[in-house]
């Protein structure tokens, strides 16, 4: 098609190509009407941009709004302060910190935890294939706030775990796991693992083992096999599993708030949820959500761009 | 029977027809016309532009230009389910939800049409699967599916039927079994059938009429031993089976007989079989019309055209003849077929031979054709002409 | 030794992955045996095996009223959501307009957004244009973070069905409306299904966006979020144990038949 032809072409030009672009499977038909992709797109677009994009703007509006002299509580106006911002996140520096570094660091170990897992019902359990991924998935019909408190459960002071731990001297005496760092990332560890397993077993299942035999037969060894053949077409998995497990992750506060502790390990969520819904003090609020959305969108998309060129490894 | 049965005696035409996509032309400026109940092919090599022509006809594709006429409705910009046309796909596209009986009756009942059983029975035991009509289409073998793609098409009695390469994906066997099945079908229902192919023995051994295509346009068209007997270009030549093409000039004329000169000899040919009027020709005969003789041998009943001075280069056995390559003294290699009849001995490399032929089995073309057109496709290495 | 060195070596994948499966399981174990705990009012300590609370699930002041409300919400979210969802994916997969890059990044961006973000700002919005919070607010909530995973999910349905079998119903005299029917929606239907479902467990499941825009309508997330701090009954644990073994054994149901329908053609 010339480029002359630019965008305002023809009907008939338009349909040539939906045909070809997308595999579509409707002939071309002088008749059919161009508005029909619109109204398909109507009603749900229009429900996202009144409830997604719409808020978001007030947030963005709510994040620069300062409290008037004398106001009332929960009463803010418009007055364009950008140092809301570096007021804000001077203060939230280290919650900041500590939300990457939590999310950063249940990713990786829900990565540790998901590549066996899924590599194992992939290609090491024949016929028990489909049942294992049942029940991966199970625990996940189970409530998540339940299962975070049975965590609580699990890792508090008097439980097995602690106890076992301090018999092995793991753990000091009066030392505990509840209300520490560790607790808290173990549970969004779990908590979003589905989703990192889920993608992983997904790009996992396409490879074709005789990929891994061909490698195999060409004298790679199992660790070569995994690093040249095995890891890189299970990429866009990994991809899209660790994206799926940081990101909700980031901005997580429920765990925070059952198996952390309120001062040490209070996490962006923690603040955003108080600040917003017990001080009412909405313009630290909305700073604090506005930069979290971005900085994490900033993140992903220098990691896809980065899995995306590269070999990330 | 449902209404289009009475479409008998509707020819399909097309006229000036071209498809472009973008810039590329799939289809140049095409006019064909098929005569009602006949079998018609078209061969050509890969993206000549077959799967096109038939998805214009089916009305999945609209032509850039030209008219698409069935009898005399002009079909040209009407939706695929307005025409009395129906398409056996390549893949058989069959529907994986429905079972046997409800892809069959699919179109039957889109048409409210009555009597759906029978008619449905009736065209499963026309394909011999009168047994599996609760089946799903993934409970099928591959040639069961391509029965049922072409059941579901003949039992809406269309004016016509298009077939796009719908024996590609078998094996050998069942490909020359479902052939002999399809002209049978073909006889029996009397439809006009289109069938897209390949396979060049396909398309002789079923069709009445094979248009062969290249690059877009319709090289010739015509019965299957008026193609083979008489192509009318160096692309049909060396498409249809093998050619050796021989540069060759007018010297002169013989009763009804053309005189040519060819590397300093004399060769006739009927002059009705010439199919340029320019002086300077290619002229062609086919491997299994040429006869060798060693230097000295008796050439009684042999063909009165002769090439002397060649020397065997190759010679390959394969059962019914023996192929011979045969270096020219100008340097060609001419192909010469010999019949295997166990009398004569194989012929060794080295060897020297005349060739012979009938003046009848020589055609002759446009010396200004591209010599090699249409060789590639059977793997064959171009051979210079001298 | 060396014998069992080997052994180890050849089955250190499933030894991990029989650990991995106790971590998975370990607080389901917990949530369900907790339902059988002979508690007061706090279920932390175990007191003891009883079949009471299974035998009363309702027993328990609000539990069952906000179970209620998170299948009403779900079930209105996800026929919404799949509605809009399915409607957008068609137009994505098959049509080609003017604003698609931006449509798809309207697509994206929900499911890049953290849910305290999705759902503080909702609440911004709604606290600037004064609309009461509660069943409403939670169900346009729903919506809103479902759409996206349904057009997902649906849209990679479209685009691995084989455009042939349309073509061949419009061959087949099949209009554009009777081909959608007869051939396209059913072929996209599991697609539909499962986008529905995983809206549902959304729905069903979220507890931060709900509890920004829930007002004082509970839903059953919120009654324990709530309870946590003074003691989760245990009738908590007997619905989220009914629910684990419904799903479960759903799925185990559909994945026999689908099984038993392969063994079938084979
Ligand atoms: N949708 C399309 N867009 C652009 N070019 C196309 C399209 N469809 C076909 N073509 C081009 O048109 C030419 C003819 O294609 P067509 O499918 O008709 O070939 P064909 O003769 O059926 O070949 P084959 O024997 O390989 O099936 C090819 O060069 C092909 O690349
Ligand atoms: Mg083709």
């Amino acid at each position: 098609m010339s480029a002359a032809q630019g965008i305002g072409v023809g009907e008939q030009q338009q349909l040539e190509d939906d045909q070809h672009d997308s595999g579509s499977s409707a002939p071309t038909q002088p008749g059919r009407r161009r508005a029909t992709p619109y109204l398909l797109l109507l009603p749900g677009m229009a429900w996202l941009t009144i409830f997604f994009i719409l808020p978001i703007a007030t947030l963005l509006s709510t994040s620069t709004q300062t409290r008037p002299e004398g106001a009332e509580i929960g009463v803010y106006t418009q007055t364009f302060r950008v140092a809301n911002y570096t007021d804000t996140l001077s203060e939230y520096a280290t919650v900041f910190a500590r939300s990457f570094t939590y999310a950063l660091i249940a990713t990786v170990l829900a990565l540790a935890i998901s590549y066996p897992l899924a590599y194992a019902i992939a290609f090491k359990v024949g016929r028990w294939r489909n049942l294992l991924l049942v029940l991966v998935v199970a625990p996940f019909f189970v409530s998540f706030l339940l299962r975070t408190v049975a965590w609580k459960q699990i890792l508090a002071d008097e439980g097995w775990v602690a106890d076992a731990l301090r018999t092995l001297h793991v753990l000091s005496p009066d030392g505990r796991i509840i209300n520490t760092a560790p607790a808290v990332v173990i549970g969004i560890t779990y908590n979003f693992l589905p989703f990192m397993i889920l993608p992983i077993y997904a790009s996992l299942e396409r490879v074709d083992p005789r990929l891994m035999e061909a490698a195999g037969d060409l004298y790679a060894n199992a660790l070569t096999t995994m690093r040249k053949v095995t890891f890189p077409l299970s990429l866009p998995g990994v991809v899209a599993g660790t994206l799926l497990t940081f990101i909700p992750a980031a901005g997580d506060y429920v765990n925070s708030a059952l198996l952390g502790d309120p001062v040490h390990t209070t996490m962006v969520g923690n603040v955003i949820d108080s600040r917003f819904l017990k001080v009412v003090d909405y313009p630290t609020a909305a700073v604090l959500s506005v930069s979290l959305m971005v900085s994490i969108l900033v993140l992903v998309g220098l990691y896809i761009r980065r899995a995306g060129t590269e070999e990330l490894v | 029977m449902a209404a289009p049965a009475e479409t008998g005696g509707r020819d399909l035409r097309l006229e000036r027809v071209t498809k472009r996509f973008g810039t590329f032309v799939a289809v140049d400026d095409l006019s064909l016309t098929i005569p009602s109940g006949s079998f018609f092919a078209l061969l050509g090599p890969s993206g000549c532009g077959k799967t096109t022509t038939l998805r214009m006809v089916a009305g999945l594709e609209e032509p850039t230009a030209g008219t698409i006429l069935i009898g005399d409705d002009d079909v040209t910009n009407a939706k695929p389910y307005k025409r009395p046309v129906n398409t056996v796909f390549q893949s058989y596209a069959l529907f994986p939800h429905l079972d046997i009986f409800e892809n069959v009756a699919f179109g039957l009942r889109r048409r409210g049409g009555k009597q759906i059983k029978a008619q449905v029975d009736e065209a499963l035991e026309l394909v011999e699967l009168g047994g599996m009509a609760r089946r799903k289409p993934a409970q099928l073998s591959g040639g069961q599916q391509q029965r049922v793609a072409l059941a579901r098409a003949i039992v809406n009695r269309p004016a016509v039927l298009l077939l796009d390469e719908p024996l590609g994906a078998l094996d050998l066997k069942l490909r020359r079994q479902m052939q002999i099945e399809l002209k049978r079908i073909q006889t029996e229902v009397g439809l006009t059938f289109v069938h897209v192919t390949h396979d060049q023995e396909e398309a002789m051994t079923m069709a009445d009429t094979i248009a062969v295509m290249n690059g877009g346009h319709v090289e010739q068209m015509g019965g299957p031993a008026d193609l083979y007997e008489s192509p009318q270009t160096t692309f049909v030549a060396n498409f249809l089976g093998q050619s050796n093409l021989i540069r060759a000039a007018v010297s002169g004329k013989s009763g009804d007989d053309l005189v040519l000169e060819v590397h300093g000899q004399k060769v006739a040919m009927p002059a009705a079989r010439r199919a340029s009027g320019t002086d300077d020709l290619l002229i062609g005969v086919r491997p299994e019309k040429i006869q060798l003789a060693q230097p000295g041998e008796s050439t009684e009943g042999f063909g009165s055209n002769a090439l002397p001075g060649g020397v065997v280069t190759d010679a390959s056995f394969t059962g019914v003849s023996t192929q011979y390559l045969v270096r020219m003294p100008w340097g060609q290699e001419l192909m010469v077929f010999a019949q295997n009849l166990g009398a004569a001995g194989l012929l060794r490399p080295g060897s020297k031979v005349d060739l012979h032929w009938d003046p009848a089995h020589t055609f002759a073309l446009d010396g200004s054709l591209d010599a090699n057109a249409g060789v590639a496709h059977e793997g064959a290495t171009p051979v210079p002409v001298g | 030794m060396s014998k069992m060195r080997r052994w180890l070596g050849r089955n250190a994948i499933r030894i991990y992955a029989v650990i991995a499966f106790a971590y998975l399981f370990v607080p389901v174990a917990y949530t369900l045996a907790f339902s059988f705990n002979d508690s007061g009012k706090s279920n932390i300590a175990w007191r003891g095996f009883t079949l009471d609370k299974w035998k009363n699930p309702c027993g328990a002041p609000d539990v069952c009223p906000a179970l209620g409300n998170s299948l009403k919400i779900g079930v209105l979210a996800t026929l919404i959501a799949t509605v809009l969802g399915t409607m957008i994916a068609f137009a994505l997969a098959r049509h080609r307009f003017r604003g698609r890059t931006a449509t798809n990044l309207t697509i994206f961006l929900p499911m890049a957004t953290p849910e305290v973000v999705l759902g503080a700002s909702l609440l911004a919005l709604f606290l600037n244009l004064k609309i009461n919070l509660g069943f409403n607010t939670i169900v346009i909530a729903h919506v809103m973070f479902c759409i996206s995973f349904v057009v997902v999910t649906v849209k990679a349905r479209i685009a691995g069905l084989d455009p042939r079998l349309e073509q061949a119903a419009m061959d087949l005299y099949a209009d554009e409306f009777q081909t959608f029917r007869r051939i396209t929606l059913p072929l996209v239907a599991p697609g539909i299904a499962a986008g529905a479902l995983l809206a549902f467990s959304l729905s069903f499941d979220d507890f931060i966006i709900t509890n920004f825009n829930s007002g004082s309508v509970n839903t059953f997330p919120k009654f324990i979020w709530v309870s946590s701090l003074r003691g989760i009954p245990a009738q908590a644990n007997v619905i989220a144990s009914a629910m684990f073994f419904l799903a479960l054994i759903a799925v185990l149901v559909g994945q026999a038949v689908t099984a038993g329908r392969k063994k079938q053609k084979a």
